[in-house]
């Protein structure tokens, strides 16, 4: 379509105008990054404004059901869920996101090299991936886990692990198709290194579809995370994580206390949903070529 | 036969709707051609999508009549339109690549199209796909009925395009661009086949082009759209010795034909006296036997075999070529991002051939031997905007910074006439114009010794390549740079250069003073070149 007569507008949109259009056009981000905001919120400030301790048992007052006071209601051993609900928004975010930020840049320096350069390197490289690739994703993780120890480092290690391959391949196409276009020959006429190229020039218009990569590899971090401590490898008792909570709970949901598992799992699931829509609005946003 | 009546389209956007064409009526008689030549958003190729209600999502014929042989286009049921589309009226698109499926036998397409209409059964698809590949003039037609698109040349490609388009005789050709891209030969022979099937069989058809002279050439009547509208229309002869309105006078002015300056190509106003340059008797660069061999899949291709030529101080050389012929390859090795096979390249006596392209970035030769790259689009960052692009070069390798680096970028701009408040734009919010003055301040913004011009004008409009021709004129007297200007096209490199290489096969097959080979070529290749360039008709002399 080169013949789109698009009247050039005289004013350009900066960054708060396109985030504020990114966000009324499509109203789905909008509800995306309200969840998300409050996920955030909750993770920063819930530990302050919960109205019980997380940990504080109290044998008198357990398996209550859902009530004014207890809004999730109490668990086998009396502590109050919502509280602990809340409380491991923090543990959980954080895990998934140290666990994304490093596959981030594994991913995208091991990408980089192979698209760029090519050659050996990069069947070397893409032999390598396709292994990890090769194995049931979560049982590798479950066998990084076992083997190191019991930590939430080793929780985090293995999730970035197993997510480096979709990062190395997404910025390896991306690198590739633009290792020979114009303008990274013209920043080579320009007196930029390869090095300097790749990095300055080609690497940042991978982010775009990066973003994407980024916000579901965050929901299935956390998805990843809990399913460790849910089958008792990580993040151990009594501390609160929702992967925990659920196993748990799964306990006495046949005695009818629903509510110890069936919270903490719908929290599990909001998270996992909110950044699933989140993807396509932050691709949006982080691409320039979308503004006017 | 067709008769079109106050159409409008618009289109949905961001920014509201927008109008592609603003109301515009004609008709077409049974057999006659009739060209629509505009430049970019002018609104032709909507006019043709609107016809065969093709347009994208968001555009929407707003009001006007379209009138096929009694039957209304824009009312029609979309059941009738599948009919219409292919058997009655037909398209041929801009990039013949795109428009076929590239996984599929092109004469399976044929056979597509033939069944769609019914014109075809199982039993004799095969015979007539293979008719309609002779049709079109292709030889050894069952031979090559078998073979994918990626195996055929660009003008092959477009035969078979033609071929699916007139397989079900359609009264009606649509052409959209249906040269674009490919060499000046093969656009001449694809042309030539276009017009001689019209009218062997007698159809109507609609040209659009960019290209005044080839509508000239081809069409009875043109029509010169801008701006969604019809500015002019008449017998291309008149609209070429006696436009009337400024628009076409415009375009006239700037389409290059022989025996025009530079400084015609723009409109009256703006033509300035040629500054002179000046040529030194001492050589820049001297290339000596330089050979370029790639490892191809079926053994080693020579893309360049050993060509020697001379390009003196201040002067300005074309290398003239088809796609394939090498220029290309020879301008990357001479601009050191492609290390040669073997050779010498001496630039001001020193031997750059000898240097390895990989570490040329932080060669102190950086900054004086530059480059205009072919696609302005393609050439810049997208995630920068005009002002990091043109910082690029004088941070890197000038070491400007600060207040000094941002007087010196506003220089540039003004230098190569953007205006300052664009600076700040990224790349998809300027015009094709604005593009190319940005990649050329870049290329000049360290004052080169010595330029190299990869078809720089090669995506433009023909106005716009006209500003940026004259801009190159003015900026080689300037700042004293010599040019090695790279083109397919020998009536612009007449106009620019001095001296012209043409190159065949990746050989120099003629070189010599740009007039002398213009005139009175010696070589058969460079004859044929020339002939195949649209010849439109000379201006009458305003006395």
């Amino acid at each position: 379509m080169t013949d789109m007569p698009l009247k050039q507008s005289r004013k350009t949109s900066g960054g708060v105008d396109h985030l504020i259009y990114v966000l009324r056009a499509n109203p789905v981000t909008l509800i995306a990054f309200g969840m998300f905001a409050l996920i955030v919120l909750s993770a920063i400030f819930g530990p302050a404004l919960v109205p019980y301790d997380p940990l504080e048992t109290n044998a008198s007052n357990a398996l209550q059901a859902p009530s004014w006071d207890h809004w999730f209601g109490t668990d086998n051993v009396g502590r109050d869920v919502f509280s602990r609900v809340i409380v491991a928004t923090r543990l959980d975010l954080s895990m998934s996101l140290a666990a994304v930020a490093l596959s981030f840049v594994v991913g995208s320096v091991l990408g980089s090299i192979a698209g760029y350069w090519g050659g050996w390197l990069d069947i070397v490289l893409n032999r390598i991936l396709d292994t990890i690739m090769a194995f049931p994703l979560f049982v590798l993780a479950m066998g990084i886990v076992a083997a190191l120890g019991n930590t939430i480092e080793n929780i985090i290690y293995a999730t970035a692990v197993i997510n480096v391959p979709f990062y190395a391949r997404l910025v390896r196409a991306e690198v590739n198709i633009r290792r020979e276009a114009g303008f990274a020959q013209a920043a080579k006429l320009s007196g930029n290194s390869d090095i300097r190229v790749l990095a300055m020039h080609i690497f940042p218009n991978a982010l775009p579809p990066m973003m994407v990569q980024v916000s579901l590899n965050l929901g299935w971090a956390i998805l990843n995370a809990a399913g460790l401590s849910f089958i008792g490898l990580g993040v151990r008792p009594p501390t609160a994580e929702w992967g925990i909570m659920v196993a748990e709970g799964a306990n006495f949901i046949v005695s009818g206390e629903w509510w110890m598992a069936v919270f903490p799992g719908l929290w599990l699931m909001i998270a996992v949903f909110t950044f699933n829509l989140l993807g396509d609005g932050l691709r949006d946003i982080v691409d320039p070529r979308k503004r006017t | 036969m067709l008769s079109v009546k106050d159409l409008a389209v618009s289109f949905q956007t961001r920014r509201g709707a927008v109008d592609a064409v603003r109301g515009i009526s004609f008709d077409l008689e049974k057999g006659e051609i009739l060209g629509i030549v505009g430049e970019s958003g002018s609104g032709k190729s909507v006019t043709s999508y609107a016809l065969m209600r093709i347009l994208d999502a968001g555009g929407r014929i707003k009001a006007g009549k379209a009138t096929y042989s009694g039957i209304d286009l824009r009312r029609a049921a979309e059941r009738d339109m599948r009919d219409i589309r292919g058997r009655e009226i037909s398209m041929i698109f801009q990039n013949p690549r795109a428009a076929l499926n590239p996984i599929r036998k092109v004469g399976h397409q044929i056979e597509d199209v033939l069944r769609e209409h019914a014109r075809a059964t199982r039993q004799d698809a095969r015979a007539k796909a293979i008719a309609a590949l002779r049709a079109v003039r292709i030889n050894d037609a069952e031979a090559r009925y078998d073979a994918y698109p990626f195996e055929l040349s660009g003008g092959m490609c477009q035969r078979i395009v033609c071929a699916i388009a007139l397989a079900c005789d359609p009264r009606l050709l649509i052409a959209d661009e249906p040269t674009t891209g490919l060499d000046i030969t093969t656009q001449k022979a694809v042309m030539d086949l276009v017009r001689d099937l019209i009218r062997e069989r007698g159809m109507s058809s609609l040209l659009i082009t960019h290209d005044l002279g080839l509508a000239a050439q081809y069409c009875d009547r043109i029509m010169v759209m801008k701006d969604g509208l019809i500015v002019e229309q008449g017998d291309p002869v008149q609209i070429f010795s006696d436009p009337q309105h400024g628009y076409t006078r415009k375009l006239v002015d700037a389409t290059p034909r022989i025996g025009e300056s530079i400084r015609s190509l723009l409109p009256p106003a703006d033509r300035k006296a040629e500054l002179p340059h000046q040529v030194l008797d001492t050589p820049l660069v001297e290339v000596r036997n330089l050979t370029k061999t790639y490892r191809g899949k079926s053994g080693p291709v020579q893309a360049v075999k050993g060509i020697s030529f001379t390009i003196k101080q201040g002067q300005s050389v074309g290398l003239v070529g088809e796609s394939g012929c090498g220029k290309s390859t020879t301008s990357e090795i001479l601009v050191r991002l492609m290390d040669a096979t073997s050779g010498d390249i001496l630039f001001e006596g020193e031997n750059i051939a000898a240097i390895p392209a990989k570490g040329f970035a932080r060669n102190p030769r950086r900054a004086q031997i530059q480059m205009v790259f072919q696609d302005a689009t393609d050439s810049l960052n997208p995630r920068h905007t005009a002002r990091q692009t043109i910082v690029e070069p004088l941070r890197r390798l000038g070491g400007l910074r600060g207040a000094k680096l941002g007087a010196r970028v506003e220089e540039l701009a003004v230098l190569v006439g953007l205006p300052l408040p664009l600076l700040d734009r990224f790349p998809h919010q300027l015009s094709g114009g604005q593009k190319a003055r940005v990649g050329v301040a870049r290329a000049v913004a360290l004052e080169p010794k010595f330029l190299i011009l990869d078809e720089p004008t090669a995506a433009l409009d023909v106005s716009i390549q006209a500003v940026v021709l004259n801009l190159l004129v003015d900026l080689r007297a300037k700042l004293g740079m010599t040019y090695l200007f790279v083109s397919h096209d020998l009536h612009v490199v007449r106009l620019l250069c001095d001296h012209v290489i043409v190159m065949k096969d990746g050989e120099i097959v003629e070189q010599g003073h740009a007039r002398d080979v213009m005139a009175n070529p010696q070589n058969e290749y460079t004859k044929t070149l020339l002939a195949a360039a649209p010849t439109p008709p000379a201006r009458r002399q305003v006395a």
